[in-house]
């Protein structure tokens, strides 16, 4: 706890604005149902007003509070974009640090089934798949996290790659460890720092990514509050210069860099570390 | 005292370091003089400070250093208040550098004759009719193979050696005042070194240029040094004429540096019983390509120590690795206690595994810097005899007493350990499982020279303690000597002679190991004349 107030306390501040950000868009989220003015999807006053006292922000196409709209969307957007992240996470590091470690035909395998569904553009493919399963929150983000995490497997098994030819690593093969003993304790620690900093960056397109595809009426459905579905929903108020669809956009962005600003902090430390 | 013969004057030089956020002395009040026609020696072990000076020499500090104090006098300007334009007219101009990697410092995608000539062409010095001729001179004086050809090769084209002696041509192409060598021969074999070094050696000699000559192995400065300075910590520890320091040392450290490397093991009767370990008509190659052991046999027996010596390439860690079941073999077989052993490491029962353990070459790197030593060591003990936590941090205690560490250790990380701490926890770890045979695969060579003399000490200790065997994998001859009771000599994947040490060590040899032997550096000035001198007679003889 002592070494984490004094990480903090040396953070650079373009760092300190993003874990801020952070922090309170998870109180938001957390806090959902006590923040919230207005019920989620519950239709309070006209269409489009602009803000006034009672609607801060206004309100969205069919006459719900913008502002209850977004601490809602905070919620969905947040925690099915960090599921989304974990889920690619658990699957593609731990695939890709066992393809490094065993090699052969495994990872021949492995690598194989990774390149044929990085061959498809991503969207696209979620697209198809999206069409034909349907689309419920669970599979959503199965579906995203699944084909997310060929890039994260990717990723780790390079890691792993370099770590596998180290002399430790020869060490506890030649003592006649198991191929799980040495992915788990010899590999992950010397790759964590890295898969870390990688999750961050995830997060960010996971979240642009389930934010396109409610965009493009595939990810999260109506009547859940969701950014991405927001902007598309409130996209004709633009027509009428309306600026609507421009809050859910402006918190996409906001968290997006908030990460991107921490995630940067966190790769430049362990460089440091490594030098 | 201006005398005019006098190159370059440092004086009371200070070089700090960047480290955790703050500037450390790395060089502490320096003085050195050159004067011309002299080759000064500077040695001391990693960290003293040395490559960092002679940098200085040429006014530049490596990144994340600087120069914080003193001045750098060459020939009558202060190269602390040099611009950057006048630096680059002095550096590799009047300034030459050889750093201990050529095979790092040259450029892959261009023949050694166009890298030959660019500085001269930067500062017009020659048209390139003129650069050719000279290059091919100095490629001849350093006696390069094919002088006229060798220009128009790739880097990868030529052999270590050769690349190392086209660096130094290199330097030498605008006729500098002066060449810093750093470390040129370390990366090299002994018998590469030796060529080198008589190359250096002649070059400097018909020249009218001074030399700095930076080195960690006292006898390899012996050989070319007016003058040595002996550094440690950043500071001179004594200077003084080569001779005369070779001779007589005033302090105990430079008489620690010259002692170390003596060190012989008693000779101890052959046993004739059963071997430990008997490796018969190996065979093996690397999935393409052509075998890179021939028909290989040896034995080890209990309690004792047999070295495998060659150079590089000449397939003593390939014999490492199959028996350790990394390459398997494709003829022959590896026996240990008289049962065969499986060539496939998955396909060996734990307990067999136990019986051997291996250290290995680079410390740094064959412990995980994410474990503490507890975690290090702990783990064979869990895993070979699934001990209770309270038995495993009883064991660590007493192997880190074995290994002469204080109990204080077990929370620490690799990073808060000195290479030849982290040595001793490899040690210790192989220690943890009890085993009958250490394979010790060049464990001494990234160590300094009075480190790696505690390591061997202490493996000479633990042998007989506990009654070990080892094979020692090494291209040292001192190492051999120190540690050895069976030598096995290799060249190009085949054995060339083996037998007991003083058998292989007295004469005749065969062809090979007279090479080897005759090539280790020793600590006289007079003996790479010597060694030159008898080989030239031998070649004339045939």
């Amino acid at each position: 706890m002592k070494n984490l107030i004094k990480l903090l306390k040396t953070s650079p501040i373009s760092a300190r604005f993003g874990l801020i950000v952070i922090t309170l868009s998870l109180i938001v989220a957390l806090l959902a149902p006590l923040l919230a003015p207005y019920g989620e999807s519950e239709i309070v006053a006209q269409v489009w007003l602009s803000s006034s006292h009672d609607h801060p922000l206004g309100t969205d196409q069919l006459g719900r509070d913008m502002v209850s709209r977004l601490i809602y969307g905070a919620r969905n957007s947040i925690a099915i974009a960090f599921l989304t992240t974990m889920i690619a996470f658990g699957v593609g590091a731990i695939l890709g640090l066992i393809a490094a470690t065993t090699g052969g035909w495994l990872d021949n395998l492995l690598s194989r089934i990774v390149d044929i569904f990085m061959a498809f553009p991503t969207l696209i493919l979620a697209l198809m798949i999206l069409s034909i399963l349907g689309t419920s929150i669970p599979v959503l983000i199965v579906v995203v996290a699944l084909l997310d995490s060929t890039r994260v497997f990717r990723l780790a098994r390079a890691l792993a790659m370099d770590i596998a030819i180290m002399e430790f690593v020869d060490a506890a093969r030649l003592r006649g460890e198991k191929t799980f003993y040495i992915v788990r304790r010899e590999i992950l620690p010397n790759a964590l720092p890295a898969l870390i900093a990688e999750f961050g960056l995830r997060f960010c397109f996971i979240f642009l990514f389930i934010s396109s595809l409610s965009f493009l009426g595939l990810g999260i459905q109506p009547p859940t509050a969701d950014w991405g579905s927001m902007v598309r929903e409130n996209s004709g108020a633009i027509n009428f210069g309306i600026i609507a669809p421009l809050y859910p956009a402006g918190t996409i962005a906001l968290i997006t860099v908030s990460i991107n600003l921490v995630v940067d902090w966190f790769l430049q430390r362990s460089a440091q570390i490594r030098a | 005292m201006m005398n005019k013969d006098r190159l370059l004057t440092i004086s009371n030089l200070q070089i700090e370091g960047r480290q955790d956020e703050q500037w450390k002395p790395i060089v502490r009040g320096v003085d050195v003089h050159l004067n011309r026609g002299q080759v000064l020696g500077i040695i001391g072990e990693s960290g003293a400070g040395k490559s960092t000076i002679g940098l200085a020499a040429m006014g530049y500090a490596r990144e994340g250093c600087r120069i914080s104090g003193g001045t750098i006098n060459f020939l009558g300007q202060d190269l602390r208040k040099a611009s950057e334009r006048e630096l680059e007219n002095i550096r590799g101009f009047k300034i030459a550098y050889v750093a201990q990697s050529a095979a790092a410092s040259f450029n892959p995608s261009h023949k050694l004759m166009t890298q030959f000539a660019e500085i001269p062409l930067e500062h017009k010095m020659m048209s390139m009719a003129e650069i050719r001729q000279k290059a091919v001179g100095l490629y001849t004086r350093l006696f390069l193979p094919d002088p006229e050809g060798i220009g128009f090769r790739y880097p990868h084209q030529v052999s270590g050696g050769q690349l190392q002696r086209a660096m130094v041509a290199m330097a030498m192409a605008c006729d500098p005042e002066i060449i810093i060598f750093d470390e040129p021969t370390t990366a090299l074999d002994v018998t590469t070194q030796i060529e080198v070094l008589s190359a250096i050696k002649e070059v400097i000699s018909r020249s009218n240029c001074a030399a700095i000559y930076i080195t960690h192995d006292l006898a390899v400065v012996a050989q070319l040094a007016d003058r040595i300075m002996v550094l440690k910590n950043g500071q001179l520890v004594e200077e003084g004429q080569a001779r005369t320091i070779l001779a007589e040392p005033k302090e105990k450290y430079t008489a620690d540096l010259l002692a170390v490397r003596r060190q012989v093991k008693e000779i101890r009767p052959a046993i004739k019983e059963e071997p430990l370990l008997k490796v018969e008509n190996i065979t093996a190659a690397y999935k393409t390509g052509l075998p890179v052991l021939h028909n290989v046999s040896f034995d080890v027996h209990r309690g004792r120590t047999v070295a495998v010596v060659g150079e590089s390439g000449s397939g003593k860690t390939s014999v490492a690795r199959v028996i350790t079941g990394f390459l398997p073999q494709t003829e022959g077989m590896v026996y240990f206690d008289g049962l065969a052993m499986s060539p496939f490491l998955k396909r060996r029962d734990k307990d067999r595994l136990r019986k051997w353990q291996m250290i290995f070459q680079m410390p740094d790197v064959a412990v995980n810097p994410r474990h503490k030593v507890k975690e290090i060591i702990g783990r064979p003990i869990s895993f070979y005899y699934g001990s209770g936590k309270k038995e495993i941090r009883k064991r660590v205690d007493e192997l880190l007493d074995m290994i002469e560490l204080d109990p204080s250790y077990v929370d620490r990380y690799p990073s808060e350990l000195s290479g030849g701490e982290k040595q001793r926890v490899c040690i210790a770890r192989a220690l943890a499982a009890n085993p009958e045979l250490i394979i010790c695969d060049e464990v001494t060579s990234a160590l300094d020279q009075l480190v790696a003399e505690e390591i061997l000490k202490l493996l000479q200790r633990l042998q007989d303690e506990l009654k070990m065997s080892y094979l020692f994998i090494t291209h040292d001859l001192a190492t051999v000597k120190a540690i050895a009771d069976d030598v096995v000599v290799m060249y190009q994947g085949r054995v060339v002679e083996q037998g007991a040490r003083q058998e292989v060590f007295t004469p005749p040899h065969h062809e090979y190991t007279e090479l080897l032997l005759s090539s280790v550096p020793e600590m006289d000035p007079d003996w790479l004349d010597h060694v030159l001198e008898q080989r030239k007679k031998k070649e004339k003889n045939v």
